[in-house]
Formats: structure tokens, C-alpha cells, sequence
């Protein structure tokens, strides 16, 4: 069975949230119907957001470091939202395994955003129906698209290529590949949700140097200059 | 979470009204064996509108925490998996059985089919009715309670407590409202209803401050380590990703201070219990008419409460990655 889900590597996003615009842009001009932003230029924006991306410190200064941590919809292979939705309009594609809302049967009673302990799911403002990243479903499924472009907004935005996009249920797969062999990880995974989007962790490149490389411990010059010298010429002095 | 007053209308009005109904049927049992003093078909029929009219009221509530209700019907679909759409279909049952059994008396079809338990107890359609009746307010009570503790991310409602919650809270303030009814008719089921809501209110009183001391102590399985997936003692969040609001910072989190949480937690525990204890207590000794009206009111305002209480306390998990605008 398929397994679409990202791979996100969080040694290499920067946070410039090219994915948050790039999703935004693309899910908003879709078939479904706007992305709704309610008072875009008034004191207090609000708007319906597939991904974010947000920024974490870690450790206590001067021992810190960033991390830009972009957050969507995981995809659950046992997602928590789905079983509690009273109408059947949350589901999971049998065939990829993403998970979707019809947002012709959706009811907007919210209770599948309290189901999802990532908060993913947005109710839209305007159209009063549940909202989630849909994993760019109408694009990666267009047999119409050359192969390459059959990605999600969000992995073709992406200037670091911080985000991977494939099967993770085919263990060849580049990204079943980068989560085996680089350290992939799930969030919460106290609940049992099983996502299928994944993150790499960062990873420190180290020098690792010793004292002995830095002096050289068998320098003849230091080994045998046993001169006490009481401010006559020394062999410096001469050489030069 | 965030506290909606339409959920907290549809939950308290609805355990009101099955209450209700299942204070009028224990009332006409009682009187059928001839324990307590027998009432006429008018006392039913207008209990059963009243009872009709808080769960009419309560699904009226819930329309407004919809954003399609107009789709409202397509919530009866999934009952196989989801306790909302269990409710969605009892819901209805529950108020057709009270409309049945109000109606039956009103047109007196009374006269027993037969007689069971060596002669002692008349079963008439109003009975069946009435025990049908009462497997269906249960299983609401069931339906309505599971909605909440069914989802395990919420830590704080995930606890049989909180189906114990709504059934016995439910059953007080119905079993209260029976009580100023019957005050208010004037007629000699005071000390019958009160006496029951008395019995009521004393169990949710117990799994109430069980689920408070609980919660109090409650250590929540996930943590910002467990929701990013980083190993360290020491996190901060700078930036959630945009500085207005957005769904998850409205819906998630009452945006209350602790202080306001914990008036309204001492507000409830005295609105819900002991002063509806005691009005009913004097109205026994005073034989007042209005006292346990006042009693029901004061405890229906104390639910109100209660309810509201009852999610602003539920702390969800996605919090976490809402901690720090910009």
C-alpha cells in the first residue's frame, strides 16, 4: 500500500517560509474554493493556513541554536481525526493514504480539530468547513503535470530542499532512504497517531582536533633545545 | 479549550430534560405500586412538554456550534466510530419517547394491559413507554458524556468521571426541576423529587471533586520535547509563525486568567451543591412553594458554570506549539 507523506530535515530549513506562501498560493487558487483571509489589512488578520513554519530555541544562551520547525497535517497512518467526524467527510484515501476532508459534507462542527493533538485542522472563516493540507492533492494526482511537478507546492517551493516528498511505505524511496539511514523521527509519538510525515534532526558537523595535531609532539627543535639562554644571540637570531 | 456557550447549553439543558422525564417516570412507578401519592394525566402530560422543551432548547443550542447546519442531518451517518454521531441519532429517539409518553397521557390511554409481579404492578403503554424511556436518557447520557472523554488528547475529560459527570449532574438538576414543579403545582411530590435530587446531587458531588482532585494532580503525556521531537531540557518558542490569530489560537484556549478559572470553580462547587442542598432542606421544613424553584435555578446556573469550567480546564496538547507570538 501507498504511503504519501514529507520528510522535512530540519538540519537544513532556514525558516523563510517560502513553503507557507508557496501552499497558500497554490491551495488558494484551487478548485476547492479560496483559502480565506478575514480582515487581511485591519489591526487583527485572520486566515486559514495549511503550514507555518515556527521557530523554537533550544538551550540556554550563549549555548543556543535555532531550530525553524514547518508544521502541517502528518497524515496519520492511524489518524485520530477520521474515526470521530460524525458525517464521513474526514477520511483517508484508501489508495495514497492522505488524509482529506469533503468539504461538501463537512458540517463544521470542529470536533475532528479537537481530535488532533498537532492542531492541523483549521475551521475557515468564510465557508464554515474544516480545512487541512491536503498534500496538494489536486496537483499530485494530475496525470496532466510533467512527473517533476507531480510535488506538493510546499517540497517545489522549498530553496534548501528541506523537504522531501514520497512513499514511505516503499523502502527504497528517498525518503523512507532518509528516514532510515538519517535519524527520522515522529511527532508525539506517545498517542500512537503514526504519522507518515517525518522529520530529520539536525546534525552538528564537527572538527575534531587534538592537542598533539595542533604541536607537533615529536618537533625536534622543541625535543632538543635544552639551551638556557641568558640574552646572548640564540639560533634564531642567527638563522634569520 | 475554548469555552461555547452553545455546548454548554446543548449539555446542561439536555441532562435537564432527560432528568426530567426520567424524574416524571420513577414518580409515576413510585405511584403505580401506590408508594407515593397517584397524580393525573395533566402532571405527565405537561412534565413531558417541559422535558420536551429542554431538549428541543439544548438541540436548538447546538445548531450554533455549527458552521453548516443546514448539513446538520449527515451527522446521523458515521454512528459505527463516532460518539457525536451516536448522539446525533439517540437525541432524537430521547425526544420522541418523551413526546409519546406525554402524549399517551394526555389522551389517558392508562388502563394496564396486564399485571405483572404478583399483581402489584399495572403495565400500561405509559410503562413501556416510560422503560424504554429509560434505556434511551441512559444511553444519551452515555452518548453525550463519551463525545468528551472518548478523546484521549484531552487528557482531563478522558476518565469514566466524566460520563459519571454529565449522568448524575444531569439527573440532579432534573430530579431538581421536578421538585419545583411539583412546588409549584402545590401538590405532595415535594418531598419525594427533592429527597431524589438530594441523592443525586450528593453522587456528583463525589465524581465531580473525584474528576477535580484528579485533574489537579494530572501530568500531561505530551511535552514541547515530544511535540518537535527534541531532545532537551530547555526549548523556547520565538515565533508560532504569524503574530495575529489564527483557529489555533481561538479555539484551543479560554484566554482566561487563572484567577477567573478558579472564581468560577468555587462559584460552581457552592451554586451546584450545597446551596441547592439547602434550599430544598428548608423548603421541607417550610413547606415553601417557591424554594426549590430557586433551588433549581440557582443549581441549573451553577451547570452553566460547571460546564464552562469543565473545558476552559481541558488543556489540549497543540497549545504547545502556541506558546510565543513573535
Amino acid at each position: 500500500m501507498t504511503q504519501l507523506a514529507l520528510v522535512i530535515d530540519l538540519n537544513v530549513c532556514v525558516g523563510c517560509h517560502a513553503c507557507v506562501t508557496s501552499c497558500k498560493q497554490w491551495n488558494t487558487s484551487g478548485w476547492a474554493g479560496p483559502m480565506v483571509d478575514e480582515n487581511p489589512y485591519g489591526p487583527d488578520p485572520t486566515g486559514t493556513f495549511f503550514n507555518r513554519v515556527q521557530t523554537f530555541e533550544v538551550g540556554s544562551y550563549p549555548n543556543t541554536e535555532t531550530v525553524h520547525f514547518p508544521k502541517s497535517c502528518l497524515h496519520c497512518e492511524e489518524p485520530p481525526c477520521v474515526p470521530v467526524c460524525p458525517t464521513g467527510a474526514s477520511y483517508k484515501r484508501e489508495d495514497n493514504g492522505v488524509v482529506l476532508v469533503d468539504y461538501d459534507k463537512c458540517i463544521g462542527c470542529k470536533y475532528c480539530s479537537w481530535a488532533c493533538p498537532y492542531g492541523v485542522r483549521e475551521l475557515d472563516e468564510q465557508q464554515q468547513v474544516m480545512k487541512k493540507c491536503t498534500l496538494c492533492i489536486d496537483r499530485i494526482t494530475d496525470q496532466s503535470l510533467p512527473e517533476r511537478e507531480r510535488k506538493p507546492a510546499c517540497v517545489l517551493a522549498c530553496p534548501t530542499s528541506a523537504r522531501l516528498y514520497g512513499d514511505v511505505h516503499d523502502p527504497d524511496s528517498e525518503v523512507s532512504v532518509a528516514i532510515r539511514e538519517r535519524g527520522g523521527y515522529a511527532l508525539m509519538p506517545e498517542w500512537g497517531t503514526k504519522p507518515a510525515n517525518h522529520y530529520l534532526p539536525r546534525q552538528k558537523t564537527r572538527m575534531h582536533i587534538s592537542e598533539d595535531e595542533l604541536q607537533r609532539a615529536d618537533n625536534p627543535l622543541t625535543k632538543e633545545d635544552i639551551t638556557v639562554y641568558t640574552g646572548e644571540e640564540t639560533l634564531d637570531d642567527v638563522t634569520w | 479549550m475554548h469555552p461555547a456557550f452553545s455546548v454548554i447549553f446543548l449539555t446542561t439543558l439536555l441532562g435537564a430534560g432527560q432528568g426530567l422525564f426520567l424524574a416524571l417516570f420513577t414518580g409515576q412507578l413510585y405511584a403505580s405500586i401506590k408508594l407515593i401519592e397517584p397524580q393525573g394525566a395533566e402532571f405527565y402530560t405537561v412534565g413531558s412538554a417541559l422535558a420536551l422543551l429542554l431538549l428541543i432548547a439544548g438541540l436548538g443550542a447546538s445548531f450554533f456550534h455549527l458552521g453548516r447546519p443546514e448539513r446538520a442531518w449527515r451527522a446521523a451517518s458515521k454512528w459505527r466510530t463516532s460518539w457525536l454521531s451516536r448522539e446525533v441519532i439517540v437525541l432524537p429517539m430521547m425526544m420522541a419517547v418523551v413526546f409519546f409518553y406525554g402524549l399517551l397521557h394526555f389522551l389517558g390511554l392508562t388502563q394496564p394491559w396486564f399485571v405483572a409481579g404478583d399483581g402489584t404492578l399495572p403495565i400500561d403503554a405509559t410503562m413501556l413507554l416510560g422503560f424504554l424511556g429509560v434505556l434511551v436518557a441512559f444511553a444519551l447520557f452515555v452518548c453525550t458524556g463519551m463525545i468528551y472523554a472518548s478523546v484521549k488528547f484531552l487528557e482531563e475529560w478522558h476518565s469514566p468521571y466524566t460520563i459519571a459527570n454529565f449522568t448524575f449532574l444531569g439527573l440532579a438538576s432534573g430530579f431538581m426541576l421536578a421538585a419545583a414543579y411539583s412546588a409549584y403545582l402545590g401538590n405532595h411530590l415535594v418531598g419525594f423529587y427533592g429527597t431524589w435530587a438530594v441523592a443525586f446531587t450528593l453522587l456528583a458531588l463525589g465524581t465531580r471533586t473525584a474528576s477535580l482532585l484528579r485533574n489537579a494532580t494530572l501530568k500531561h503525556k505530551s511535552t514541547l520535547q515530544t511535540a518537535i521531537g527534541i531532545r532537551h531540557n530547555k526549548i523556547v518558542q520565538k515565533s508560532q509563525g504569524f503574530t495575529a490569530g489564527s483557529f489555533n489560537t481561538r479555539e484551543f484556549f479560554h484566554h482566561q486568567s487563572p484567577e477567573l478559572l478558579r472564581m468560577v470553580r468555587i462559584a460552581f462547587l457552592v451554586l451546584v451543591f450545597p446551596i441547592p442542598l439547602l434550599l430544598i432542606a428548608v423548603s421541607y421544613v417550610l413547606e415553601s412553594p417557591t424554594l426549590p424553584i430557586a433551588a433549581f435555578l440557582i443549581q441549573y446556573l451553577g451547570l452553566v458554570a460547571e460546564r464552562w469550567y469543565f473545558f476552559a480546564e481541558a488543556q489540549h496538547p497543540q497549545n504547545l506549539y502556541y506558546q510565543s507570538i513573535a
